[in-house]
Parts: C-alpha cells; structure tokens; sequence
C-alpha cells in the first residue's frame, strides 16, 4: 500500500520537480527541473532517496496536506519553515533540513520560507507522477509533467513511490543559510561585445534588485539600464539557464529553470552553474551583485560545489531527539543573523 | 596541397567562432545572419555531435547560426570540448533539397486569420494575392524553439516581410498560421504572441507522449495548402479522434 498526499492548501506556487527534463531544447522543450538543484539533492539524502527523484517545490511559503494509504518521511531542504505535524488533537512541530516521519492520516502543514524564495519537499520515494520525455518535472508553459502539467491546487491527490522509509531520520547537522546580499558569479558573453565597455563595467560593478517580475523563467533586475553599441537584438540562439538578457529597456532578465530555448536578446553574461541554486532563491526586493569569472574559474567552482554537496551528504547523522532545542526558537535565530554558510563560503 | 587546403577549410574552428555561455554551455557560432547555407552547417554539426558523443557532451540546440553546447563540467572542460569540436569536418550542404516536405492545410483570413486584411492592407496586395503568395513558397524549417514545437519557417517573400505587431496578442491560440519579418510560423500550443496571424491549421505540431515530441525536423521542407471551411473542419474531427495522417509532398508520412 503505497501513500498519498490530499492537498488541502497548494500554497503560491508548489509544483512537482525533479533535476530537470534534458535532451529535448532541440524541439524547444525548456529544462524546467527545481530552481535550486542542491536543495533537491540534499532533501532527497535526508530521506534515503536517490539525488534526482522528485519532490516537491515550494515557492514563499508551503502547502498543507494529509498522508493517507500509509505512512510517509518527508524532509524540507533550500529554505527554513515551520512544519506543523498534526494526527487527532495533537500538533508537533519541526523545521526544515531533517527527515520526519509522518504517520497515516496526519495533516501537514509548510510554514512561509525563510532564508530564500524556494525550497523542495522531499519524499520517500519520491513524488509518482507520470514521467514526461524522461523527467517528471512540471512545464507550467508547455502544461506537461508533473501533476496535469500545473502547480497543486487544493483537493489534488498525488502518489508517492514505493521507496521505504529505512532507518532512523536523518538530520544535516549544520545547514547551509543565505546572506541577505547575494552575490553570484558570472562569465561574460555570449554577447557581453554587443554592449559598451561602460556597461559591462557598471553591470558588474552595481548591485541590482530584483523585481516584483520574477517567476520560474527569469527575473527581472531593477538598476542602472544598460547601453548598448548598436541595438539589442541579435539573431535570436540558443539561451543556457542563467544567461543574463538585455531587452531593449537595457535592464537585465536573469533566465531560470523554465527560460525559452532559444531567444533574440544580447546576453551580457551567464550566471555559473555553482551559483544558479543561489539564484533560484532570489525573493523580489532583494539585491543581487554579479562578479565577472573567466570560463575555467566557473568549472571549478562547479567541481567545489560537488565537492561541498558531497561532504553535506556525508554528514548526515541520526535526528538527535533528546538534544533538540525549541526549533522554532533556532529558526528566528537564523532569520535574524543570516550568516554566510558552509556553502557560501566555498 | 589543394585537398590539404580544403580539408583544412572545412574544419569547423575555420569556418566557426566559439562564444563562452558559462562554465557548462559554449556557443558554436557559424556567422551573424539567417541564411540557408549556414543553417545547414550547423545542424549538420548537431548531427556530427549526436554521432560522435564525445564525454561530456550533455546536448546540443541549434539556432539560426550557432549551435549552443551543452557539457557536464564535471566530466569535460570546454577547452577540450572545443579542442574536439573544431577539429571536426564539415562538407557543405548549402542548397541540398529538403529530406521530405510537409503539406500543411491552412484555413486563411475571416475568424481563423484575423489579420489577413491587416497584412494585405500593410503590403499593397489583396487578400487573395497574400495566401496565394504564402501558400506558393516552400519554407525550410530553421530552427524549432521558443515554444516546444515551434519551428520558424522561411523564408516568406519579401513583399510579406513586416515587423511584429506593436501590441503582441496576450493569447494566440494553438494552430495559428502567423507571419513576421521574413518567417512564417505556427503556434503549437497557446502562447503570448506577437506575429501577424492569417491562418488557422487543425495539425498538431508538438506531442509530449511522442518521440521526437515534434512533427517537423530540421530542414524539413514545408508547403502550406489553402483549405475551406468544411475541410478544416472534418481534418480537426480526424485529428482530435487520432485518425489524421500528416501528408508529405509524393505520399503519406
């Protein structure tokens, strides 16, 4: 008997994903996949899953939901939030970056994120939607995979995979936490020439703030507009998750996971992969700096992150029950100092 | 010492630019403008890549002029990706006639093609004269993007050639026959959009349960085929009960 979830709130935006659909931008299917792919793999090890099953993605705040058919252990990872457990009259409540095991016909409920704009729900098992040209991940613009090619809305009913729940819950002793100043590193180009050499200056020199325009396919970036030598069109090619455009306003649109495939705007530069989880946190009002690095200083930063997932997975012990403080108390704390993490400071 | 010269000249770091797209993509850029020729050798390039699979290689996107490359920085670098690439040789193709060609029936102008009139009033010609021009011209498909499914087809003839409308259309629905500048494209599921539509087509052009998801490839020939009401009509019944079969120039598909 394999568990449900009965969606009873969706939240603002919750959506299955998983690392993405790749293979098919040829035919102009975007990627798609969570916006911060570390927090998918981190949640995924917290529950004894493989790194790329799906979960779910939550965007500001969670949904609320009922585990029925069976019990199910779910982990939060990318973001802080209270998690409210309730069966009959009592409540329990847990934060984010551990494993919990959630018994049959308990009601959850996902607090408002903390820390950054998104966060993936993990499962056991993984989240059981139909695969869609080899991922499960949703296209919200294409209306395929996922659940009916959508976000959750209230009264939705998803499978979860047979996985079983083995062992003791997992915890991360020291979870990664976002400054509230990002700043993200960046390889000039594509088409950095078809800009003046002032603009490619001040655009790595001024922070930008994101806007109230910003989804699951870019951003928009408010701050000084951007000259260009000739005009910002370009015979439109191919566009790479991350890559910076520049309409004819001259302010910047940071491309995430559901970009178009191909597009006719200069792209200033391309955010690297190492830092794109970061990105993908980005909460309108929030400044954001770009730093110029050359390609190879991008794959290594790439090999470094590996590198820190790895060691992160690695250093999942056993929740310490009897040692737990107030989890609540911990999480305002860490609103309050929002210091530069483990992962940051790679 | 000519074929030296020529081998050398068909390599592709001699006829392309590599452009940097962060640490796990690269452009392979073959030149700035639309052109059959240089359409060709890049998905001649994608083809030569689909082949060779060198490590690493993750997928490739073609465009009008430049191939976007994909790679795992974990397992390459784009030094020696393209250390790779460029040494791979390239024959031309320019002017190869298209594989297979497409029939596509178009039902044009009135509710179907709401800015036929527009793009007749726009260039000087009737309505009549509009269709018979778009329907007479083989396309090439270029690329497909933007849209899963879309392909942009040229090219259209230069007295078609407009700019996109001013105020791009919140919805345009899916099977739209549009035009802008020098391309003709469908739309294959409901999208923003801001080409001038004059015609409506029942045929679906991207399927995600399907592999490829797309009915076009690249360099497909396409030919547009005016079609009345009542045809449009009983071709939609037969593709919505799957029982349409897409017709290619000299037979069936």
């Amino acid at each position: 008997m394999t568990a449900r979830l009965h969606i009873l709130q969706p939240g603002p935006q919750t959506t299955v994903q998983d690392l993405g659909r790749h293979g098919f931008q040829a035919y102009g299917v975007p990627v798609c996949g969570a916006l911060d792919g570390t927090a998918l793999r981190l949640a995924n090890a917290l529950v004894g899953n493989e790194a790329g099953q799906a979960g779910l993605e939550i965007r500001l705040a969670g949904p609320a939901f009922e585990v029925v058919g069976g019990p199910a252990r779910l982990a939060l990872a990318g973001a802080q939030a209270r998690i409210e457990v309730t069966l009959g009259d009592e409540t329990r409540r847990y934060g984010a970056w551990r494993a919990i095991d959630v018994p049959e016909g308990a009601q959850v409920r996902v607090g408002a994120l903390a820390g950054s704009g998104c966060a993936v729900l993990a499962f056991a098992g993984g989240v059981d939607t139909p695969p869609v040209l080899c991922s499960r991940s949703t296209d919200l613009k294409g209306r395929f995979g996922g659940h009916e090619g959508r976000a959750l809305a209230s009264g939705d009913r998803l499978l979860l995979g047979k996985g079983k729940a083995q062992g003791p819950c997992l915890e991360l002793p020291s979870p990664p936490r976002v400054a509230g100043e990002v700043t993200l590193r960046a390889v000039p180009g594509p088409q950095a020439d078809a800009f003046t050499d002032e603009a490619v200056a001040a655009f790595f020199a001024t922070p930008y703030r994101i806007s109230r325009e910003a989804d699951r396919m870019g951003m928009r970036l408010e701050g000084p507009p951007l000259a260009f030598r000739h005009g910002a069109d370009i015979v439109s090619d191919g566009i790479a998750t991350g890559a910076i455009q520049v309409p004819g306003s001259g302010l910047p649109i940071l491309l995430l996971a559901d970009h178009q495939t191909i597009g006719g705007y200069a792209k200033i530069a391309t955010v690297i992969s190492a830092d794109l989880p970061l990105a993908g946190g980005l909460m309108p009002g929030g400044l954001v700096h770009f730093r110029a690095v050359t390609v190879a200083e991008g794959e290594e930063a790439r090999r470094a992150r590996e590198a820190d997932i790895a060691r992160l997975v690695a250093s999942l012990v056993p929740v310490r029950e009897g040692a737990r403080i107030d989890e609540a108390a911990l999480y305002q704390a860490n609103l309050i100092s929002g210091v530069v993490t483990a992962l940051e400071s790679s | 010492m000519v074929d030296a010269e020529a081998m050398t000249a068909r390599r592709i770091d001699a006829r392309a630019r590599f452009l940097p797209v962060g640490d796990s993509a690269f452009a392979v850029e073959f030149g700035d403008r639309i052109d059959p020729g240089i359409n060709a050798l890049v998905h001649r390039t994608a083809a030569l890549l689909t082949e060779a699979r060198p490590e690493g290689l993750v997928e490739t996107v073609p465009s009008f002029r430049s191939l976007l490359v994909h790679y795992d920085p974990l397992s390459t670098s784009a030094q020696a990706l393209q250390r790779f690439i460029g040494g791979l040789e390239l024959e031309d193709e320019a002017g190869q006639a298209p594989p297979r060609i497409w029939r596509i029936p178009v039902l044009y102008g009135g509710e179907a093609g709401p800015d036929l009139t527009e793009v007749a009033a726009a260039t000087g010609l009737s309505e009549a004269e509009v269709i018979a021009l778009h329907a007479g011209t083989l396309y090439r498909v270029y690329v497909q993007g933007f849209l899963p499914g879309f392909a942009y087809l040229g090219d259209l003839p230069e007295v078609l050639d407009l700019p996109r409308r001013t105020s791009p259309r919140v919805r345009v629905p899916p099977g739209s026959v549009a035009i802008a500048q020098r391309m003709s494209g469908i739309y294959p599921v409901e999208s923003p959009g801001g080409w001038h539509l004059i015609g409506q087509t029942p045929l679906r052009f991207f399927d995600p349960a399907q592999s490829p998801p797309t009915l076009f490839a690249p360099g497909d020939g396409v030919r547009f085929v005016p079609v009345d009401a009542r045809a449009h009509a009983a071709i939609a019944e037969a593709v919505a009960r799957g029982r349409y079969e897409s017709e290619l120039e000299g037979g069936s598909a």
